[in-house]
């Protein structure tokens, strides 16, 4: 088994981001605030790009409102020179953002106003994968430019699947830019009747069909979209892979957050996977929440122990070694399940964070959390 | 009060929850108790992730109705796995009587436009789908247009859903609101009205699976409070991978001891196990964790109690789950008193 050095990977002038991936529920975010605080009292100048974070955690790092902008989390030890800041990702802000940036404020206003935008902006799946990528993107340029920031840990949606990262923003680039929202958008630019005869009769019945199911209004205000987004982007494609070339830059890191389930572990497996095929640079995974027995005897032998002071002797210690027989159990079911994954990615670094009594809602605990990622 | 906590006898049974709750294994929970001795239950993947065909053990789930087993008494279990695009296929051919256009519209990306331009659009689709399988009559084909006869009774006696996760439950049941600015008019809108329609009915019910965990108590509360909010009936709160009495009795125990070192060692020496001073602490530390975790779950169980719906709990089973593992959920939920109860 190779240990995955986070220490070191932390340290590392070169790494300028750290991406945490994994499926939902794993503890992404926590791992991804841990690593953060450590490398700022380590001191490094951090901002941490936090999607969806639990309440207490939130508030915690001084997350109080969902405001799209980095602000100093209070608390953390800056005697090593570091810093740390804390943004949550507000999805709808940062692609009004994108468009206000893009646009002159006539276009930009349309395009805001308009209900295929609201529509997309707020609720495409898809959506905030790419504006988590189009956040760290902006966060890269003005770090650069205010030589703020030396690292950017981002945490990413709880998606469906750790895959969807990678690919929502490519779908929403290729949907864009499909043959179908072009063709629906024809008539707006090529003139009305000329645009749809051009295009075959196929097309044209097509067309026609939507606008039955969606109503004529809803064809106009596509096509005024599209338009309006054309003299914006050029082509959303090609953004879109521009910002996938970022997450391929030598100075990125993936970091595949996974707990100690079946489910869980496949999937961090697909993206281990994926990470190599698309040359995509993955310092390795961490196996968060995992049972560590703590005592040295068996789950079996611990109940028959039990059973035996259950008749003749002290029941608390007896409930004592019931409790640990349970939790021997859990932590001989993790060691099977990490077993069987490390076998089969023998190239795979790997650390892994025991299993916590309580949550993680204060920088103490995120420290804890830290001592663990950084000790293999 | 009924296990469901309304008045009414709900057919439709939308079941959500955090995701890495259990929501599609406690879907298959119910549907197992509802498909009681001679009736038909429907059980509908929402999500396209083959989780029922997996916990299961059967081929994976198509488009068209097929049976999956059957009930804890004996009845039928149909699954389904509902896909927007072909959901879309099916709208045309019945409304527009396209047929072969069907395939036109796939080849030039239509059917992915329609169905990805705003998710409002997908969910209609879904419910429109899970709107005729809930309305079907016994007499009718799927996606007939034949009219029901009066006094024919309907094809499934009820229909559980795998819903959407919490995150994301919200939008889906509120198909006309999703669609308010995108589609004013037009077919899709007024299946939407029919859609909305059904799901705030008596014949529809959403429950909220849950674990003793801060963020899924914290997700289902705030679902429980705006699916209240926008007029839909909160079934039961199942909470999900309990610890077994057993396990409570122990830490209960534990936690009304007093660390003893010594007194600790003497016990276990008593019974044969040799001791040091690291283990010592490290079967302390263990128990003082385990009363931590019980002391956070008491009050989040408190807390999924004071929402004022029936909770319904259900055992966590280290071997994880399959079709065993079903039947012994389902008969727990038939022994806490779920049933499909009356005659439609």
């Amino acid at each position: 088994m190779i240990d995955l050095d986070m220490s070191g990977l932390l340290d590392d002038p070169t790494t300028g981001v750290i991406v945490c991936t994994g499926a939902g529920g794993v503890g992404k975010t926590t791992t991804a605030a841990a690593l953060a605080l450590h490398a700022a009292e380590r001191g490094r100048q951090v901002v941490v790009l936090t999607i969806d974070p639990a309440r207490r955690l939130a508030q915690a790092l001084g997350l109080t409102e969902l405001d799209n902008t980095p602000r100093p989390v209070i608390g953390v030890d800056t005697t090593a020179g570091g810093s740390l800041d804390a943004m949550m990702l507000d999805m709808k802000r940062t692609f009004d953002e994108v468009v206000l940036s893009h646009a002159d404020p006539e276009t930009a206003q349309q395009i805001l106003d308009n209900p295929v935008y609201q529509a997309l902006s707020s609720s495409f799946a898809g959506t905030q994968e790419y504006m988590a990528m189009e956040r760290l993107g902006q966060l890269r340029t003005q770090a650069v430019a205010e030589d703020s920031w030396d690292l950017i840990v981002v945490d990413t949606p709880p998606s469906r699947s750790a895959l969807d990262f990678l690919d929502a923003p490519q779908r929403l680039g290729s949907f864009l830019d499909g043959r179908f929202i072009r063709l629906l958008a024809a008539p707006a630019r090529a003139g009305g009747r000329l645009g749809v005869r051009a295009l075959g009769v196929g097309m044209s019945i097509a067309g026609a069909t939507v606008g039955k199911l969606l109503g004529k209004q809803f064809l106009l205000d596509l096509s005024t979209f599209v338009a309006a987004m054309d003299t914006v982007f050029g082509g959303f494609r090609a953004r879109a892979d521009e910002t996938y070339q970022l997450l391929k830059d030598p100075g990125t890191r993936f970091v595949v957050v996974a707990a100690p389930e079946r489910d869980a572990l496949r999937e961090a497996g697909y993206f281990v996977h994926r990470l190599e095929h698309e040359g995509m640079p993955l310092a390795g995974l961490v196996l968060n929440r995992v049972a560590v027995s703590r005592a040295r005897i068996s789950a079996d032998r611990a109940r028959d122990a039990a059973e035996s002071l259950e008749e003749s002797g002290d029941r608390h210690t007896a409930a004592l070694l019931r409790v640990h027989a349970d939790h021997a159990e859990t932590a001989a079911r993790h060691r099977r399940l990490i077993r069987d994954v490390v076998a089969a990615n023998p190239r795979l670094a790997t650390v892994q964070v025991p299993l916590a009594g309580a949550d993680i809602a204060d920088l103490p605990a995120l420290r804890n959390v830290a001592e663990a990622l950084t000790t293999p | 009060m009924s296990w469901h906590g309304t008045k009414g006898n709900p057919r439709l049974h939308i079941v959500t929850g955090k995701g890495g709750t259990g929501k599609t294994t406690v879907a298959a929970a119910l549907a197992a108790v509802l498909a009681d001795e001679g009736s038909r239950v429907l059980l509908v993947e929402t999500e396209e992730r083959q989780g029922i065909s997996q916990i299961l053990d059967v081929a994976p789930l198509g488009t068209e109705e097929t049976e999956v087993g059957t009930g804890l008494e004996g009845g039928e279990i149909y699954g389904l796995s509902i896909e927007a695009g072909t959901a879309l296929v099916e709208y045309f051919q019945l409304f527009y009587r396209l047929g072969r256009a069907g395939d036109l519209l796939q080849r030039i990306g239509a059917i992915e436009f329609a169905t990805t331009i705003a998710p409002g659009v997908r969910d209609v689709l879904i419910g429109g789908r899970i709107y005729e399988a809930v309305g079907r009559t016994a007499s009718q084909t799927p996606g007939s247009r034949r009219r029901r006869r009066p006094g024919d009774p309907p094809a499934y006696d009820a229909v559980v859903v795998d819903a959407p996760p919490t995150g994301r439950i919200g939008r889906f049941l509120d198909v006309t609101g999703q669609l308010a600015n995108l589609a004013k008019v037009g077919p899709i809108r007024s299946q939407a009205d029919s859609v909305a329609a059904l799901l705030h009915s008596p014949t529809t019910v959403v429950h909220v699976v849950t674990l003793l965990e801060q963020l899924p108590v914290q997700e289902t509360l705030d679902a429980v409070r705006d699916l209240s909010a926008d007029g839909l009936r909160i079934g039961a709160l199942v909470v999900n991978q309990a610890r077994d009495a057993d396990t409570r009795r122990a830490v209960d125990l534990v936690a009304a001891s007093t660390p003893d070192h010594d007194h600790l060692a003497a016990q276990l020496e008593s019974v044969g196990i040799r001791t040091s001073a690291s283990m010592i602490e490290g079967l302390l530390q263990t128990g003082a964790e385990a009363v931590e975790r019980r002391d956070l779950e008491v009050s989040l169980e408190t807390a999924v109690q004071d929402a004022g719906h029936p909770v319904l709990t259900l055992p966590h089973l280290p071997e994880g789950v399959g079709p065993d593992a079903v039947r012994h959920l389902a008969a727990e939920l038939a022994a806490q008193g779920v049933t499909r109860g009356g005659t439609p």
